[in-house]
C-alpha cells in the first residue's frame, strides 16, 4: 500500500518516538532515516522492528522518518501502525 | 464478598504516556487504571489505543490489579477501544458515565459479542461502572445491584460536579450527597465502591483528610492521580496494628466459642456477637492475615 497523506504519531518526550511519514511519487520504494538516543545499543532492533511493519502492512512509496528517545518495542509497533493507518487514511475511533 | 480484591489505591496513567504506562507498576498501587478517556486528547485517541493494547500484551504490572477506562460508547471512539481491549482481558473494563441499567445492559451485550468472537469467557473480566452525572447518581443503585459483572462502582467527582453545575471545593460539599448515595448502592450491593481522586497533588494534608473521610463514611478505596499519592492513601485505609490485632482476637475467641456452641461472648466486658466479628473479618481481610 502506499500512504495517501503526510502523517505522523508519536511524541518526542522519553521512552516514546515519534513517526512522520510522506507519500513518494510510483515506484520510489521505501526511504527510512532512523534516529535515535540509543541507536548504538538497539538500531540493529529498532531498524528490523521498523521493516517488519512496513512488510506487515505492505508500504511502499514511503518516506519514513523517525526520531526515537528510547522507546520500547510495543511503544515503537503502537506509533508506527498508528502513522501508517493515519498515512492511509485509515484513521478509526479518533478525531482528525 | 467474592474474589476479594484490596482496592485501596487505583492509580490513573494517561493511555498516551508510554513512560508513565511502562513504569506504572513499580509504585504499588492496588490497581493500575490505563485511561483512554479524559486523559487522552481526542486526535490521539487511535494513538493511545494502539499504545495500551501493546503494552498490556507486555508490561509487567507486579500484583496491581489492571483495569482500562474506555471510552462512552456514545462517543465515536468507545466502540473501537472495546475492540481492542476486551479481547485482552485486563482485570476490568472502566466505563465512564453510567447513567442506567439500559446502558450497562447495552455495554455488557457488546463485551460479550467480542469475548464470543475470540472464544472468551463472560465471566472473568469485571466491570467498573463510574457513576459521575446526577442521572447515574439517580439511578445508581439499578446500576450496582443487577449485573454479576459490575463487581465496583466508583464516582467521578469532578465531572459530576460539571454535570452539577457546581464548583468543586475541597470540602467536597457538593459531591457529599452523591458519595453517599453511591456508597449505599455499592454496599446493598455487595461490591467495591472507589472514591473520586484528590486532583490537588502537592497538598498532602488535605488528601489525607479526604480519605479519612472517604474511608469514615464507607469507601473501600480511592482512585489516585500521582503515585506520590499512594502511601497516604494505603496508610489511611490499611488497618492500624492495633485493629489488626484486636481484629485476629475477636475472629481467634469467635471460632473457640463457636466450636463450643456459643454465639455471643464477651471480650474485655464487651459483647462480641455477627457484625462485631464480620468487621473483623473484614480488617483481617483488608490487612492479609489469616487466623490459624
Amino acid at each position: 500500500m502506499k500512504p495517501k497523506i503526510a502523517a505522523q504519531s508519536g511524541t518526542f518526550e522519553s521512552s516514546d518516538v515519534i513517526f512522520l511519514i510522506e507519500p513518494l511519487p510510483q515506484n520510489s520504494g521505501r526511504k527510512i532515516e532512523l534516529n535515535s538516543t540509543v541507536m548504538q545499543q538497539y538500531g540493529v532492533s529498532f531498524r528490523r522492528i521498523v521493516d517488519e511493519m512496513l512488510d506487515q502492512f505492505e508500504m511502499t512509496d514511503i518516506h519514513l522518518i523517525a526520531k526515537d528517545k528510547g522507546a520500547l518495542e510495543p511503544t515503537i509497533k503502537a506509533r508506527l501502525e498508528t502513522a501508517i493507518k493515519r498515512s492511509l487514511d485509515q484513521q478509526e475511533g479518533t478525531l482528525k | 464478598m467474592k474474589n476479594f480484591k484490596n482496592r485501596r489505591t487505583m492509580l490513573y496513567i494517561p493511555g498516551n504516556n508510554p513512560a508513565m504506562i511502562q513504569q506504572g507498576g513499580i509504585y504499588g498501587a492496588d490497581s493500575i487504571l490505563l485511561d483512554l478517556e479524559d486523559a487522552v486528547a481526542l486526535n490521539q485517541k487511535d494513538a493511545a489505543r494502539a499504545l495500551v493494547r501493546n503494552m498490556i500484551r507486555v508490561t509487567d504490572f507486579y500484583d496491581a490489579e489492571v483495569c482500562v477506562r474506555v471510552n462512552h460508547l456514545s462517543t465515536p471512539f468507545g466502540m473501537a477501544d472495546l475492540e481492542e481491549i476486551v479481547p485482552l482481558q485486563p482485570s476490568a473494563i472502566r466505563y465512564p458515565k453510567t447513567e442506567s441499567p439500559e446502558e450497562v445492559i447495552e455495554l455488557l451485550n457488546i463485551i460479550e459479542k467480542i469475548e464470543k468472537r475470540h472464544g472468551l469467557p463472560h465471566d472473568k473480566m469485571t466491570i467498573h461502572a463510574m457513576i459521575e452525572t446526577a442521572m447515574g447518581v439517580q439511578n445508581v443503585f439499578n446500576i450496582a445491584s443487577k449485573f454479576s459483572r459490575i463487581d465496583a462502582i466508583t464516582i467521578g467527582g469532578q465531572d459530576l460536579t460539571a454535570d452539577m453545575n457546581i464548583i468543586y471545593t475541597p470540602d467536597g460539599a457538593g459531591i457529599d450527597f452523591a458519595r453517599k448515595r453511591i456508597i449505599m448502592a455499592a454496599k446493598a450491593s455487595h461490591i467495591d465502591v472507589i472514591d473520586t481522586v484528590f486532583p490537588d497533588v502537592n497538598d498532602e494534608e488535605g488528601l489525607r483528610r479526604e480519605t479519612e473521610y472517604a474511608r469514615k463514611i464507607g469507601f473501600t478505596g480511592k482512585a489516585v492521580i500521582n503515585p506520590r499519592q499512594i502511601d497516604v492513601v494505603h496508610e489511611v485505609f490499611t488497618p492500624t496494628e492495633e485493629e489488626v490485632r484486636k481484629a485476629y482476637h475477636i475472629v481467634k475467641e469467635f471460632r473457640a466459642n463457636s466450636a463450643a456452641g456459643i454465639g455471643v461472648f464477651a471480650i474485655d466486658g464487651k459483647m462480641v456477637d455477627a457484625p462485631i466479628v464480620a468487621r473483623a473479618e473484614y480488617v483481617l481481610r483488608l490487612a492479609n492475615v489469616t487466623v490459624g
